[in-house]
């Protein structure tokens, strides 16, 4: 990539709308290739139900314990992952190796890992610590390594000679990066709990287990109920998250976590899982040097690659397409719900409840809603994934909206919106969605009840057929799809200029002195 | 200057909460040493506080027959069942018919010891919402084909492995894909129930006895959906015992756990089942699944 390059031949905003302009007409081209029937339904008695419930909420039903698990889950499972995330984040940039471990490590759903992990450790906390710990490892040590290379260089250069790396990177870097590290491991917290709900899918007792049953089951008062909490355990995290409660709350977690039902035989599980299921099934015990055996590997492998693999990547691509864009437009109408200069003192924290209920919702249930109402097509998928993602983007340009200098003399509400904060936020929004873009093809995996063929589906029966061997497949195709969205998304980050990382989570990092 | 100071103490706490994590795991496996629990888990194919009712009175009844001590698991979905059992996290466990083929290729030395008297002649439903305009027939109704259809959980025998295999029956040559507009896997069977009540989905296919359930419960008006194919009849679920308890729970405790289940006289036990009692089965009984599987590709 040589500079700004094509895309921008005046400057990062004609790139921007370059940008923009293809996006847009490819979701267009998604939207026209994919199945969006809506069928005519009687949702209404169902919906009437689910609304009834969410009104009368039945708050004696929430098992206390599960929203403590909840907590220790995510805290331990960030922690870890966090902490393994910075030390990949060293090599990061150096070693392809690492960056394909993180991709392979952040493409896979924690669901998935989850059930993985299963096969090994069985149903126990450790199982759930490491589906939490795995991905966000991978996801930490991108985002770190970026906010390291990004870091001033100032200091560094007047350091004496003869100054090991150790005591460089302390000293010169850390001091710089830390304050970034910090918003943005304390945002993957809030992610963490978010994720926490996933591990309930596979009977782990955080509130995702209970609201899950509950909502499966119908019992809507019971489910309206855990969700509030979960509503009020998230819009409440930066009273109870903070760097001086973090040691407090990783070692009541610890306490916390629940105990194991039944012991499994780790060794003896771990070789198995090694040595025979994922191994694909002709190469298990056969003759490795029979080119008869790499005869029915390649039978066995050119239907996955064909009927899955090829299809499941073009489902997935497109999905995540329409998301992304109907993300965009969503988080463009949102934001200024929590901005104060567009929302006013009164009209922000209402805003913000908003934002935080609707990004806190679990995409399922969205899909679920969307669902009854429309019948089962992408449709449903594309609204549960951009009402979730627009809530979260939507959040974050919100918070930034307000951080920007104005001038006394600004124009107010849409002359504001359109001509001044849009467009000095726009390198902002792109750098969010092009993060979100691949989060997005993540979790379009766990919305197979719509019967979409992503690749996530896919997964999804390899597991359930216990074929690990074609689920590995499966899953290396997905990380080799993040990576290279991961790449473009690199590539125009870099042509674009879109220097800010969004690691400003919480507050703004620095003052603009003289901005 | 923060940065410098509170990076490395945090990686100390890092390091404390791994000792920790160690120590406490590791004094959790020793105690489960010492008398190690008989666990038991069971696929979630219905209504959770069905399974939990159901699953904890055995649990009690167990422990009492049995003179150890008995625990129920609950997990949330097919795959995560057959693996607690594969990797010997429950040594029991009561599994569909096509979740119980898995487990016993799996887990070498593993039998059915029990099933309900009712799974040897179990069925399927095919229900459908009254809009789809689709009317009971005795035969496979043919008239299914482009309709938007919903199967029970991926791993179902009688969500999923059944109705696919005389789906594919009727319409020789074709997948369902090929059959329906849309396929899509609910899950589990009331969620099947309730996706074809709102019209989400024309038609789906339900275990007989979680839809007499509901029917009994008065749950389903049948001017919305009703059954429009009752399949031919199959054998479904079972207990299913690892062959590893003979040697820790002593020779012979196979034996007494089947005496045990075919014992269970209860209403209260065998009613949430929707099973009128347990009667002996071997792992011949279901062969027949075994050859659908494999017709199906399911299983290898």
């Amino acid at each position: 990539m040589s500079g700004p390059g094509r895309l921008a031949p005046h400057g990062p905003s004609a790139g921007y709308s370059a940008v923009s302009r293809w996006f847009a007409a490819l979701a267009l081209a998604a939207l026209l290739a994919a199945d969006l029937h809506v069928s005519s339904l009687q949702p209404w008695a169902e919906l009437r139900r689910l609304l009834a419930g969410f009104v009368r909420a039945d708050f004696p039903s929430v098992e206390a314990w599960s929203i403590v698990h909840t907590v220790a889950f995510a805290v331990l499972g960030v922690g870890i992952g966090a902490g393994a995330g910075f030390g990949l984040a060293i090599p990061f940039a150096h070693s392809r190796a690492v960056r394909g471990l993180c991709a392979a490590l952040r493409s896979v759903h924690e669901l998935f890992w989850a059930l993985l992990l299963m096969q090994v450790f069985g149903l126990s906390a450790t199982t759930g610590i490491l589906a939490l710990a795995l991905p966000y490892a991978g996801i930490c040590a991108k985002v770190y390594s970026e906010i390291i290379e990004e870091a001033d260089l100032a200091a560094l250069r007047v350091l004496p000679p003869g100054t090991g790396a150790v005591s460089a990177f302390a000293y010169a870097r850390l001091p710089d990066v830390a304050d970034k590290l910090r918003h943005y491991t304390l945002y993957r917290l809030e992610c963490g709990l978010r994720a926490t709900l996933v591990l309930g899918f596979i009977g782990l007792p955080t509130m995702g287990f209970h609201l899950e049953s509950a909502f499966r089951q119908g019992r809507y008062g019971e489910a309206g109920a855990l969700l509030l909490v979960f509503y009020v355990l998230i819009g409440t995290r930066r009273l109870w998250l903070r760097p001086l409660t973090l040691p407090f709350l990783a070692v009541a977690s610890l306490l916390a976590l629940p105990a194991t039902v039944g012991s499994t035989a780790i060794g003896a599980s771990l070789a198995r899982f090694l040595e025979h299921d994922i191994v694909p099934a002709p190469l298990r015990g056969a003759a490795l040097s029979d080119p008869d055996t790499w005869a029915q590997f390649g039978a066995w492998l050119r239907p996955i690659l064909t009927d899955q693999v090829g299809p499941g990547i073009l489902q997935t691509l497109m999905l995540a397409q329409v998301a992304l864009v109907a993300t965009a437009l969503g988080s463009l109408v949102l934001f200024p719900l929590v901005s104060r200069r567009f929302a006013g003192r009164i009209g922000q924290p209402l805003g913000r409840v908003l934002l935080v209920t609707v990004r806190s919702t679990p995409e399922y249930m969205l899909a679920y809603v969307a669902l009854l109402l429309l019948g089962p097509s992408m449709l449903p998928a594309i609204l549960a994934l951009s009402i979730h993602n627009a809530g979260i983007v939507g959040y974050l340009m919100g918070r930034h909206a307000d951080d920007l200098p104005y001038r006394p003399d600004a124009p107010r509400g849409l002359n504001l919106y359109a001509y001044e904060t849009v467009p000095r936020l726009y390198g902002q929004f792109l750098a969010y969605l092009l993060y979100r873009w691949e989060i997005i093809l993540r979790e379009s995996a766990i919305l197979g009840m719509l019967g979409v063929a992503t690749l996530g589906f896919h997964i999804d029966a390899a597991i359930s057929e216990l074929r690990l061997d074609v689920a590995v497949i499966l899953i290396a195709a997905t990380a080799a799809m993040t990576m290279a969205v991961d790449a473009l998304s690199r590539a125009l980050r870099r042509t674009l200029r879109i220097a800010d990382l969004p690691t400003r989570l919480s507050r703004p990092l620095a003052p603009r002195t003289g901005a | 200057m923060i940065g410098v100071t509170t990076r490395p103490s945090r990686t100390g706490l890092l390091a404390a909460v791994l000792a920790l994590a160690q120590t406490v795991l590791g004094v959790a496996a020793g105690r489960a040493e010492d008398r190690p629990p008989f666990v038991f888990t069971g696929i979630p194919d219905q209504d959770e506080s069905r399974l939990v009712e159901r699953f904890g009175r055995v649990a009690t009844y167990l422990e009492a027959k049995l003179g150890v001590p008995v625990r129920y698991i609950p997990v949330k979905n097919y795959p995560a069942a057959v693996t607690a059992f594969t990797n010997g996290q429950v040594q029991l466990a009561w599994f569909g018919g096509f979740t119980g083929v898995q487990a016993r290729k799996a887990v070498p030395g593993a039998h059915a010891i029990a099933q309900g008297a009712e799974d040897a002649s179990f069925k399927t439903y095919l229900i459908a919402n009254a809009r789809s305009g689709l009317t009971p027939s005795k035969d496979f109704p043919q008239a299914v084909a482009g309709k938007t259809f919903t199967f029970g959980a991926r791993a179902s025998t009688s969500g999923r492995l059944m109705p696919e295999h005389f789906i594919r029956q009727a319409f020789p040559g074709k997948t369902p894909e090929q059959v329906f507009s849309r396929v899509g896997f609910s899950g589990d069977h009331s969620r099947t129930i309730q996706l074809v009540v709102s019209g989400a989905f024309e038609v789906g296919a339900v275990d007989y006895t979680v839809w007499d359930l509901d029917t009994k419960a008065g749950k389903l008006d049948p001017s919305v959906v009703k059954v429009i194919w009752e399949s031919p009849p199959y054998p479904d679920y079972q207990w299913t015992v690892r062959g590893d308890v003979e040697a820790t729970y002593g020779a012979g405790f196979t034996e007494r756990l089947r005496a045990a289940l075919v014992g269970i006289e209860d209403p209260a036990i065998l009613e949430p089942f929707g099973r009128s009692k347990f009667v002996p089965v071997t792992d011949a009984a279901y062969d027949p699944l075994i050859a659908v599987a494999k017709s199906t590709g399911l299983l290898d």
